[in-house]
């Protein structure tokens, strides 16, 4: 064991509560509930840094296998606060504030050599900055994870087909329509249609906030590929605003049937396929 | 070089698009058709594609210039049953052959050309 690493496992083990009241201190935390929690999880990592020092793990790597228990407990620390709801921030703050503690006891034994102090020290701060920065990345990670299952999800409920009629489909589209969502909707919507052999297809655009010269092309390129298979397809939910803006832009739905409303739409899919609705008295 | 058949039902003539065409195929069979519609004076080309699962811009045009030679010829031509990969395919290629009748299967396909044949027929 180098003595750095006996120096810092001494100074950790040296009245082991001791070190970690004055890291508790050290973060400024007053509230007893609060502090008791903290507590559990200060113990814990003084355990398994104790434990790596004992393992003679690297101090100038925390990716050296003897780290291996202190990175897990870092990983159940930054998750679990994360759930809480605390910013990584907060946790990173937590980790580093075990410096001041460390150097006190580091300096009490190495008072003697300078030298070596100061290595120590060095050593230490090198570590415990890799542990906080380790707690971020995790965090980072689990957020990133979240918003990519999240965006997923988003996509699959953002896009259901609805059978309306014998041979008529709806699509409602909700929310802004980029590249990625009309790609999956068109797909969907194709296989629905060559599932069912529906004859006509209505896509429902009310939920659609903005309509620019972009959705504008996706949809033509949506309808011209419906028209390829042998179906047809009416575009419905067309609200005043964006009928103003697709005329202004000077997009072209020339040849493409429109509707107000989803009513209307169904109402033109019945009739073109010969449905009569009547009211009773 | 395998040749696609053409088979004959009444007025119509029907092609099943069954392998993966070649540009040698296409070429071919664009040939064999505009002479079988002129010698059986068909009203109706019915070419089913439902097997057909890879195109290219080449198979894209095909279809599109078979549709206007029988058009020449007096001949309505509907494609059916593309499925969607191969219709997207096509979108994004930017063929969206326009001129060209689609239907969804040969069964409708066959009641398009009925009503085309019927609405020519009035004309006259």
């Amino acid at each position: 064991m180098k003595r750095e690493q006996a120096a810092l496992l001494s100074s950790l083990g040296a009245g082991e509560g001791h070190v970690i009241d004055a890291w508790l201190d050290g973060t400024g935390v007053t509230d007893s509930a609060v502090r008791r929690s903290m507590t559990v999880e200060a113990k814990e990592i003084a355990k398994a840094l104790g434990d790596g020092l004992a393992a003679e793990g690297d101090l100038a790597s925390l990716q050296h296998g003897g780290w291996a228990e202190l990175r897990h407990v870092l990983e159940t620390l930054s998750s679990s606060r994360a759930a809480r709801g605390q910013t990584a921030g907060d946790t990173s703050r937590f980790i580093l504030a075990l410096k001041k503690p460390l150097f006190a006891g580091l300096q009490q034994q190495l008072a003697a050599d300078p030298a070596a102090l100061m290595d120590a020290i060095w050593a230490t701060t090198t570590l415990i900055d890799q542990a906080a920065q380790y707690t971020v990345s995790t965090f980072q990670q689990a957020r990133e994870e979240l918003i990519k299952r999240q965006q997923e999800e988003l996509l699959e409920l953002s896009t259901p087909v609805i059978k309306l009629w014998d041979g008529v489909l709806a699509v409602p589209m909700i929310g802004v329509l980029d590249s990625n969502r009309t790609q999956i909707v068109m797909e969907t919507l194709l296989q629905s249609i060559a599932d069912t052999e529906s004859a006509l297809a209505i896509i429902d655009i009310t939920g659609v906030p903005t309509v620019d010269t972009l959705v504008a092309q996706h949809l033509l390129k949506t309808v011209s590929a419906i028209r390829l298979m042998g179906a047809d397809c009416i575009i419905s939910g067309i609200r005043p605003q964006i009928a103003q803006t697709i005329v202004h832009l000077g997009i072209d739905l020339q040849g493409i049937t429109t509707k107000a409303t989803l009513a209307d739409a169904l109402s033109l899919a019945l009739s073109r396929s010969g449905w009569r609705i009547t009211r009773e008295a | 070089m395998e040749r696609i058949p053409i088979l004959r039902m009444g007025s119509v003539l029907l092609v099943t698009i069954q392998v993966d065409m070649q540009d040698q195929t296409a070429m071919a069979l664009q040939e064999d058709l505009a002479e079988k519609i002129a010698k059986t004076g068909a009203s109706g080309v019915l070419i089913d594609i439902s097997a057909l699962e890879i195109v290219d811009s080449f198979v894209g045009r095909m279809l599109a210039s078979i549709s206007g030679i029988a058009r020449i010829l007096s001949a309505t031509t509907v494609v059916v049953g593309m499925q969607p990969a191969v219709a997207i395919t096509l979108v994004e290629l930017g063929l969206s052959l326009e001129g060209v009748r689609t239907a969804l299967n040969v069964e409708r396909g066959v009641q398009l050309l009925e009503r085309a044949r019927r609405g020519a027929s009035l004309e006259h």
